[in-house]
């Protein structure tokens, strides 16, 4: 049994890597909005999950 | 040759226009309406309850402009699954690369699991009015949903999902039967205005409002379910009309369940729509029935959706089969994921203390790290000319409609998952 389970997650891990090569190279056309909108979202998933880090701490204590 | 034609022959030949039109939309039709009213599930019918309960008729006309929010969000899932033939999933994955596509792919299927558990939590609630256990109610709707999809059609699955559509009407005769006066409607909630002036609570309750007409799922769905359906790009017009449609029946029903609450239940705390059509029921047997079906109806049609919506994201970033056009032994995997995710979803119901009401919260927080990226990916991707063509991407106007509203549902979203987190922050 561990070595299907070994298979299975070995075999999806390579599924996970082959996604990752098929899709390496961003297609959209990197404009200056596409660039501006993707910082924007980078900066505002940090603040996100920032706010859930500290409210699972305050959570804790 | 000129040909006259008496009004009679005219008569007839327009109603044989109108009647192969009608024809031709009941043909493309589905995807917009069914995600619509599927977009009235359960927790949208807790919302709507409570702000009637709340404010009477009084922000009526808030749930007014939330229509041509809903229209122009998803039309732009209609033009983008009709051109590239492709879900939303992928189409991150294509345009964005596998950071963002990952991220959104694995946060669409967290925040679409925990939204199913909350449909369940809404269907059993529901059922236990009627003494139904909830164990007899999560075995019946896992087998129904079993059955609806594994029949091998998209057609199939369509036409009994708008059976159910049809029965999230409900709330439509129960407005009717409380006998709510018209005049108060029309003098308290036109006019735009904010009951007891604008404050943290009411703001809340528009944030709520918001947060419950635009779900990242719809997005991914209705997007998926136009390519599983086979629209092509000289089909969009009608898919556009199916969304109209679609919201305008959405915000309808939205506001016939703010006119129950709000005539019979105003001033009265609500927590949950069960609680409302018990209350319902202790004044009139029949709006609470009426509440209580309605409510079951709309934690089915949100699970239906949105167990699709995950399973067909996975089956087109993992490149299985993933049609409902595909029976079991062609597209294992697809089914495997939808089965599980709505079985694992309905058995966490069933666990004794389960941290249910954490579960709630989970899901309007989760949702907004979500909603954000799915919206500005869409528009990004509908201006993007080597996707759309020049005839699809969105137009200036297109562009200043959509982007003012989807910046509009990023602020008031971020703000009402916030709150949940820190609900002393706006006290």
């Amino acid at each position: 049994m561990l070595n299907s389970l070994k298979h299975f997650v070995t075999s999806n891990l390579r599924k996970v890597e082959d996604i990752n090569r098929k899709y390496a190279a961003p297609q959209i056309h990197m404009s200056k909005m596409v660039r501006i909108s993707l910082l924007f979202l980078r900066l505002y998933l940090l603040l996100l999950v920032g706010l859930l880090v500290y409210k699972f701490i305050t959570l804790i204590r | 040759m000129t040909v006259h034609m008496s009004f009679f022959d005219r008569l007839f030949y327009g109603f044989r226009r109108s009647a192969k039109t009608m024809r031709i939309f009941l043909l493309i039709s589905g995807p917009g309406i069914i995600v619509m009213l599927a977009d009235n599930d359960a927790g949208g019918i807790t919302t709507y309850a409570a702000t009637g309960s709340k404010y009477g008729y009084g922000l009526i006309w808030f749930l007014v402009l939330l229509l041509p929010v809903a229209y122009y969000v998803q039309e732009m899932t209609v033009r983008l699954g009709a051109v590239t033939k492709h879900g939303h999933a992928e189409a991150i994955f294509y345009a964005f690369g596998p950071f963002w596509g990952w991220f959104s792919l694995i946060d669409l299927i967290l925040v679409d699991w925990l939204t199913l558990v909350t449909e369940f939590i809404g269907m059993t609630a529901a059922l236990s009015i009627f003494h139904v256990p909830p164990v007899l109610t999560v075995i019946i709707v896992i087998i129904i949903m079993a059955i609806m999809v594994i029949q091998g059609r998209y057609w199939t699955w369509e036409k009994i999902a708008f059976l159910f559509c049809a029965l999230n009407l409900i709330y439509i005769p129960c407005a009717f039967i409380v006998h709510p006066s018209v005049s108060d409607i029309l003098n308290q909630g036109i006019i735009p205005h904010f009951p007891g002036g604008f404050n943290n609570e009411i703001f809340f309750y528009l944030m709520a409002n918001i947060g419950t007409t635009i779900a990242p799922w719809m997005v991914f769905f209705q997007q998926s379910a136009v390519v599983d359906k086979g629209l092509q790009e000289k089909d969009i017009a009608w898919g556009k009309m199916d969304t109209l449609i679609g919201s305008t029946f959405t915000v309808v029903v939205a506001i016939f369940i703010v006119v129950v609450t709000g005539t019979v239940l105003y001033g009265v705390n609500i927590e949950s729509a069960a609680q409302a059509s018990l209350k319902l029921m202790g004044i009139n047997k029949y709006v609470g029935t009426f509440m209580a079906i309605g409510l079951f109806d709309a934690g089915f049609l949100g699970a239906i959706c949105i167990s699709l919506a995950s399973s067909w994201a996975f089956g087109e970033v993992f490149g299985w089969a993933h049609s409902l056009n595909h029976k079991v032994r062609e597209a294992p995997w697809f089914y495997a994921t939808y089965l599980f995710a709505v079985a694992s979803a309905g058995a966490v119901v069933l666990i004794p203390n389960a941290p249910l009401v954490l579960i709630t919260l989970f899901v309007q927080v989760i949702a907004v790290t979500l909603l954000p990226a799915a919206l500005v990916f869409l528009i990004l991707l509908l201006n993007d000319e080597k996707t759309m063509g020049k005839t699809y991407r969105n137009s200036p106007l297109q562009n200043i409609i959509c982007i003012s509203i989807v910046v509009g549902i990023i602020l008031l979203s971020t703000l009402y998952g916030v709150s949940a987190l820190f609900p002393n922050l706006f006290s």
